[in-house]
């Protein structure tokens, strides 16, 4: 795998970070995108964004990665976070066992605003702090099979897991849109099942939306 | 187009690195772009001078302010006095760009710490600022951007923010975290007409009423900063006007405050109340993060307190994201009265413990009255942040249809940016300096912060129409306005935004219709 330029790509996957306050969300999105960890981040408000093209099976694919607050009162303001979103990163904290409590919660949040087909996968993150886990690995990863969902632990601190998982997302959400008809949803992304105008070709540059004049 | 007029006023002095002179503006109302840019005698002024009050010229003047504001090379390099040479060569402007991209960052441009081997850490938030760490190993995380078909104006536009990206030597922290205003030390000797200012203030400052009508009218174009933490305390209602009563009215506050402390701070632990607490105290590692200051133990411990206290008393919306921001520039106007040096780097426990505690009760009651105009942007479902994004959008339509056909054509919604800038009022797009300096004209208008605020934002999203107009994508578009660069401002880009945003208050003020929904 390696970073593509994106003079053209492929397809435009969106995919949502969720999970509580405090669990790293904004530092996987930024070791994803930019290869950084910041020991000094700030609380993410509103949504925040970031994109990376990456190469699956010699296609390219632009991941437009989406990163919001945790906390509850941005619920309302966000419920438009997920229009589009072809895959989720429901994460949690090892080391803090109540925002692996409340996946259930967001589980049940994402499968009301999003669309049902949704690749999801659960995300364990701070592995690098294993000697205060709190969530047996084993544990979560038994969940997740049973509510049908990938799982990975990751650490965006050591950088251990991060390409993976999103790699895996990115993987599964790719053969997904291989098997149905793919139409062109709102800004460029993929969506899946919906048909939300002309259905596009599989290989198609990026769109110049904006005739600059 | 006219941009080399504007080089040589808005230049700053290159002998003395990284201080801004303030430019307090002129009288009240606040001093006129464009004239000012006739005293300079520029071609263009005359120009502009000519041209009447119409809507339409405001387009006009749009587009030229915002060449202005560009920053030029010698601009840069006086600013900052770099020790090396810029990393991206010069762009003129006539020069076509060779891959327009963004967060590319330049292969000479190298971390001026060393780092430890086993961690990447970065000290900027701001990925404007962020620098790529040359130990991370193969999978460097470039991004590259597309790159629209080259067009000259385009280009242009990416050189300006390209440069300002790729202003790579800074100090460790960046200036973001220098709150160089109110600091004593350092500072430049004031101009005369800045004495003058300071004079007034005392004098208005003595009198045995403060006249605050004439209070606010001087405060509108800043406060100077020794008397700014006096001054904000008149202005916000805290402190009365008539002296007398002073002393006995900060001390009454000062013991509810702490008469609150006693009755419910230690309830942070129970059932109800812990997961306000637990989001506070996460919060306030997070919310000043590059500031030493803010690192300490006793100060996060002050914020804590403020932000319970004031989440358990307004049950309508508790403890908000954003909230905890607002917080710190009440903290650092009071401090910064007993401090000489660096308010950033000051040891919070050098202080007498009665300082400490006036200075925390004070920040809670300012703060609860600035909250108290805008509590509905935290309510449930945050009501009143929708209404002022939908205002935005609303005024931006009328002021600058290019802009805003742009954002339609791109499907970049107002919420995406905009959220942000009403939840946090505007101190994520800002420095800390800015926001101390554009809380003295919000402190000064009535409702500054819930009305003043639209107009701020609206003249704000303007100035950046031509890096707007240049990105052609969802993505890079919606990038951009994430990440504005503002890093180096100071109170001379903040008193432009200010005369701008009251130009548009003026010419909207009778149109009510942008506020109905």
């Amino acid at each position: 795998m390696n970073m593509g330029t994106d003079l053209a790509y492929n397809f435009v996957f969106k995919v949502v970070l969720i999970g509580e306050s405090g669990v790293g969300k904004s530092n996987l999105l930024s070791r994803f995108t930019k290869n950084e960890f910041n020991h000094d981040s700030r609380t993410t408000i509103g949504v925040e964004f970031s994109t990376r093209s990456i190469q699956v099976d010699s296609i390219t694919i632009k991941a437009q990665i989406w990163d919001t607050a945790g906390l509850e009162r941005y619920r309302a303001i966000t419920s438009a976070y997920y229009r589009g979103a072809v895959g989720a990163l429901l994460v949690y904290d090892i080391t803090k066992h109540l925002t692996y409590e409340n996946v259930e919660r967001w589980l049940k949040e994402l499968y009301d605003h999003a669309d049902p087909h949704i690749v999801v996968m659960l995300v364990g993150n701070k592995s690098d702090l294993g000697n205060v886990r709190t969530v047996p690995t084993e544990e979560a990863k038994v969940f997740a099979e049973a509510k049908g969902l990938l799982f990975m632990e990751t650490s965006a601190l050591e950088s251990t897991n991060v390409e993976s998982a999103f790699l895996e997302v990115l993987t599964a959400i790719h053969k997904k849109v291989a098997s149905k008809e793919v139409t062109r949803g709102s800004i460029s992304a993929v969506t899946l099942g919906q048909t939300l105008g002309p259905s596009s070709e599989f290989k198609e540059e990026r769109r110049s939306c904006c005739n600059s004049s | 187009m006219a941009t080399d007029n504007r080089i040589h006023f808005w230049k700053r002095n290159p002998k003395v690195p990284g201080s801004l002179q303030p430019v307090y503006g002129a009288q009240h109302p606040p001093l006129d772009p464009r004239r000012h840019r006739l005293l300079k005698d520029t071609p263009k002024a005359s120009s502009l001078n000519s041209k009447s009050k119409k809507p339409s010229t405001f387009h006009e003047f749009a587009r030229s302010t915002n060449d202005a504001w560009d920053i030029d090379d010698e601009e840069d390099d006086g600013m900052f006095s770099l020790k090396q040479p810029s990393s991206s060569p010069v762009q003129s402007r006539s020069m076509p760009q060779t891959p327009c991209v963004k967060f590319i960052k330049a292969p000479e441009e190298t971390e001026s710490l060393p780092r430890p081997r086993d961690r990447q850490e970065f000290i900027s938030t701001n990925p404007v600022q962020d620098r790529l760490d040359d130990e991370s190993g193969p999978a460097n995380g470039r991004v590259v951007k597309s790159c629209s078909d080259a067009q000259l104006n385009v280009n242009a536009a990416r050189n300006t923010l390209q440069k300002q990206q790729s202003l790579p030597v800074r100090p460790v922290i960046p200036l973001v975290a220098r709150i160089s205003d109110q600091n004593a030390s350092g500072a430049p000797p004031m101009t005369v007409r800045e004495k003058t200012r300071l004079d007034k203030f005392k004098q208005l400052l003595a009198s045995p009423n403060t006249d605050l009508e004439e209070l606010r009218k001087h405060s509108w174009s800043g406060i100077p900063r020794e008397v700014r933490p006096v001054t904000w305390r008149l202005l916000s209602g805290y402190l009365p006007a008539n002296r007398e009563r002073r002393d006995l009215v900060l001390q009454r506050k000062r013991e509810e405050y702490f008469g609150f402390i006693e009755q419910y701070y230690h309830s942070r632990t129970d059932e109800n109340h812990r997961d306000t607490y637990r989001q506070i105290h996460i919060d306030i590692p997070r919310t000043n993060p590059l500031i030493p200051l803010f690192q300490q133990p006793l100060v996060q411990e002050v914020f804590e307190r403020i932000l319970f206290i004031w989440a358990i008393r307004h049950p309508a919306s508790g403890y908000v994201q954003g909230i905890n921001d607002l917080v710190t520039p009440f903290f650092v106007v009071f401090l910064s009265e007993f401090v000489e040096e660096d308010v950033e780097n000051f040891e919070m426990a050098s202080l007498p413990q009665d300082t400490q505690r006036n200075i925390e009760a004070d920040s809670f009651w300012c703060m609860s009255k600035l909250l108290d105009g805008i509590q509905d942007n935290y309510t449930f479902a945050q009501p009143g942040i929708q209404i002022k994004v939908k205002a935005l959008e609303e005024l931006v339509s009328r002021i600058d249809e290019d802009v805003h056909v742009h954002f339609q054509k791109c499907e970049v919604e107002y919420l995406q940016f905009a959220f942000r800038w009403m939840n946090n009022l505007l101190m994520r797009e800002l420095p800390l300096r800015c926001t101390i300096r554009l809380w003295d004209t919000y402190q000064a208008e009535s409702e500054g912060f819930s009305h003043f605020h639209l107009y701020v934002c609206a003249a704000f999203l303007i100035k950046w129409r031509k890096e707007i107009l240049s990105m052609l994508d969802f993505q890079s578009l919606l990038m951009l306005l994430q990440n504005l660069p503002t890093i180096h401002w100071g109170n001379e880009e903040v008193g432009l935004l200010l005369a701008e945003a009251y130009r548009l208050k003026y010419m909207f003020a009778d149109a009510p219709s942008h506020y109905k929904r």
